[in-house]
């Protein structure tokens, strides 16, 4: 595996794929043993560098695999790791998905789409709070997080653009009048 | 069934969803794809989004990727599922490389961390908007209420792991949710 790396990054990469549940987070742990301690393809400085790097550009922060892939293989390493992070699950989502639409009317799907709304209600909050907590859980990012809600309910056809626009600007000022960043407490 | 909705054109899922994948920075990226497909273009119903969204977040992959998944297969099937899943990684792949390449110059640029800070609270004003829809919508009744409650104490507040919590709330919601022949002992007995 040592020697084919776009072989080592599909074997490797693959079954995460299909433990990653919740997303990237729950695998970059055991990620970072394999590739940093197991392959030795990058050091544990690298890996976090890459992962801030994964969180700042768009997309999923499991695009980290993506940039593991780059610096292992090039192009064709980062092809070959996003598939191989994004095809399995994807596909097993493909296929629940598909069983899920065509028992539309039954009881029992009546009951899952009821049931698990709530569940998914409760993981939206969650995920608001660890993105909060992510970028410094301070009261400048509740009150903007909370006010771009406001203005997204009172003008449904805004672009989300302008809000992440607005945000950017709002900090940006903010920084600039001093009371931004502050240290999280 | 014929409860289909109209026909959502191939082109239109693609730029849809390579529009939200090369633009979501900093998370909060279903928010936005809730505001798009369910409130902007009316492709499925909230209901039919959340269920999707729970979905995505018990079945293994990235939120965005499983959404991207499930939305292109309730529109088109199997090929809207292709052209939305690759439309929304198409952008973020060549960006997140992108940055990776000028990440040294980039983080020399001056309020670049502020900006990127603002862009995360703007997106997760769009997560709140979304959660309160959800809330409004299924969450009206006692039980949803205290089970969405929980679910967000165990892993918003207290950093449960996911899966035993999925695991336990669920099932229990489902069942608490089954139109007949429900189990006696619910929590409104």
């Amino acid at each position: 595996m040592r020697d084919n790396p776009l072989l080592g990054l599909t074997v490797i990469i693959v079954p995460f794929s299909l433990l990653s549940i919740g997303g990237g987070p729950s695998i970059f742990a055991p990620l970072q043993r394999e590739v940093v301690d197991v392959m030795q393809w990058i050091t544990a400085r690298e890996f976090i560098d890459l992962f801030s790097i994964a969180r700042v550009a768009p997309g999923p922060g499991a695009m980290l695999t993506t940039l593991i892939g780059w610096k292992v293989g090039g192009w064709a390493g980062a092809i070959v790791a996003t598939l191989a992070m994004f095809l399995p699950a994807s596909i097993l989502t493909l296929m629940v998905a598909r069983v899920y639409d065509r028992y539309r009317g039954r009881d029992w799907h009546t009951a899952l789409e009821a049931g698990l709304a709530p569940v998914a209600v409760g993981l939206i909050f969650a995920g608001a709070i660890s993105i909060i907590r992510l970028s410094g859980n301070s009261m400048l990012t509740w009150a903007a997080a909370v006010g771009a809600g406001a203005v997204l309910t009172l003008r449904p056809k805004l672009h989300p653009f302008v809000m992440l626009f607005a945000g950017a600007a709002l900090f940006v000022v903010a920084e600039i009048a001093g009371f931004w960043p502050i240290a999280a407490p | 069934m014929s409860d289909t909705p109209p026909r959502v054109p191939l082109r239109d899922i693609f730029r849809v969803f390579f529009t939200v994948g090369a633009s979501s920075f900093g998370g909060g990226v279903t928010g936005w794809m809730h505001r798009i497909t369910v409130g902007q273009k009316g492709w499925l119903t909230n209901e039919k989004f959340l269920a999707g969204l729970a979905l995505g977040q018990v079945l293994p992959g990235a939120n965005v990727s499983n959404m991207a998944v499930y939305i292109g297969q309730v529109l088109r099937g199997p090929l809207g599922a292709i052209v939305a899943l690759g439309a929304v990684l198409t952008g973020p792949f060549f960006l997140v490389i992108a940055v990776a390449t000028l990440y040294d110059e980039a983080i020399k640029i001056p309020f670049f961390h502020s900006a990127m800070d603002g862009i995360a609270a703007a997106a997760v004003g769009m997560v709140l908007r979304m959660g309160t829809m959800g809330a409004l919508h299924g969450c009206r009744k006692a039980a949803p209420a205290v089970i969405a409650f929980g679910v967000f104490v165990a892993i918003g507040i207290l950093q449960w792991p996911l899966a035993p919590v999925a695991l336990v709330a669920a099932p229990l919601s489902v069942a608490l949710a089954w139109p007949r022949g429900r189990r006696q002992g619910g929590l409104d007995a």
